[in-house]
């Protein structure tokens, strides 16, 4: 259960933070370049987080802390067809189907 | 073909926005869902997609306060998601720092993947644009994605408080992240900076707080830029980057 009290401060934490990340550079910065070493950092956040905020949920899915096989497959599935398809959706599609063919034929 | 006033860029900005309808909508009707089952109400859902406008950020945000993350820890997890619209607000800079501030306030909080890629690739196609019709053409993009992503954000809450119980809704999140990720798979410092971050949040689990997604991302993040470096790649800023 999510509090509520903490619920409105990410609201608006992440409102504003976001703002603020949008606002950089148009509002504050004007047209000067931003230093490559940054930039580069930058192009990854994106690929690194996501990634390192899936892999425990997928890996550790299951009761205590184990290895759920049906999530893992789903989630190998979805991947798989993602980086094949390059396509959002089919991936999803793809990864939500073997999830339910698993869990229907394993229980 | 250029532009003969700031009205005709509007309307070519909402032609072209418009096949994006399909991407943020489904996003905003799944977050609606997910947020819903997590026991937020409808008028939440919406404050929460109308104050922040970020898909991925969003759906971080739900997983880490449903996991009783520190606050702290969410709000700095999610922005770094986000990260990504500071690039996006560098490279518009050049076409629209010269607008009105309250226009680029506007601007700035409309800001999504879409609105930059369509903008960025127009604004470096067609130098013939005035900044009051690229502004026009920006907003144009906006128009009928944000109308969809509130749209579908609030169908997405309604929904949610109908859906039968028992559905494997809590696997719904990993597998619309991975959905999300497996396309930004371009090139081989983008698969290491993923391969190192995975391989260092599951090494830090342990780690209290949750802080080990910032240590994991940080870990990945210098990796994708170090590898860059030495393998040379072309540095791609995506115009295929999907996702609100």
């Amino acid at each position: 259960m999510i509090e509520k009290d903490t619920l409105w401060i990410v609201i608006f934490g992440l409102g504003i933070g976001s703002f603020l990340l949008r606002f950089a550079f148009l509002g504050f910065v004007g047209d000067r370049p931003l230093p490559a070493w940054l930039v580069r950092h930058l192009r990854y956040t994106a690929v690194a987080i996501l990634p390192a905020l899936v892999a425990p949920l997928v890996v550790y899915s299951g009761q205590n802390g184990t290895t759920d096989p049906t999530r893992v497959v789903a989630a190998l599935v979805t991947l798989g067809v993602g980086i094949w398809t390059r396509n959002v959706f089919a991936a999803i599609g793809a990864g939500a189907a073997a999830l339910f063919v698993l869990v229907y034929l394993l229980g | 073909m250029p532009f003969t006033t700031t009205k005709s860029a509007f309307w070519a900005g909402v032609r072209d926005g418009a096949p994006f309808m399909a991407v943020a909508g489904p996003f905003a009707l799944l977050f609606g869902v997910l947020a819903t089952e997590a026991g937020l109400s409808v008028f939440e859902v919406m404050s929460f997609s109308l104050v922040v406008i970020a898909g991925a950020a969003q759906f971080t945000a739900l997983q880490l306060m449903q996991d009783q993350a520190p606050t702290v820890i969410v709000l700095l997890s999610a922005l770094a998601v986000n990260l990504r619209v500071a690039m996006y607000s560098a490279a518009l800079t050049p076409y629209l720092g010269r607008a009105p501030l309250w226009q680029r306030v506007f601007a700035a909080y409309l800001l999504v993947d879409q609105s930059y890629a369509l903008s960025h690739a127009r604004f470096e196609a067609d130098a013939s644009m005035t900044v009051p019709q690229r502004m026009a053409y920006y907003f144009g993009t906006c128009f009928l994605v944000m109308i969809m992503w509130f749209a579908a954000s609030y169908a997405g809450a309604a929904i949610g408080t109908t859906l039968p119980v028992g559905l494997p809704l809590d696997f719904a999140l990993p597998i619309a992240f991975l959905s999300m990720v497996a396309p930004m798979m371009r090139t081989l410092p983008h698969l290491i900076a993923a391969g190192v971050a995975i391989a260092v949040a599951l090494l830090a689990v342990a780690i209290p707080y949750s802080l080990g997604l910032i240590v994991a991302g940080t870990a990945g993040m210098m990796a994708g830029a170090q590898a860059e470096l030495w393998l040379k790649t072309e540095p791609m800023i995506p115009p295929d980057e999907r996702e609100t």
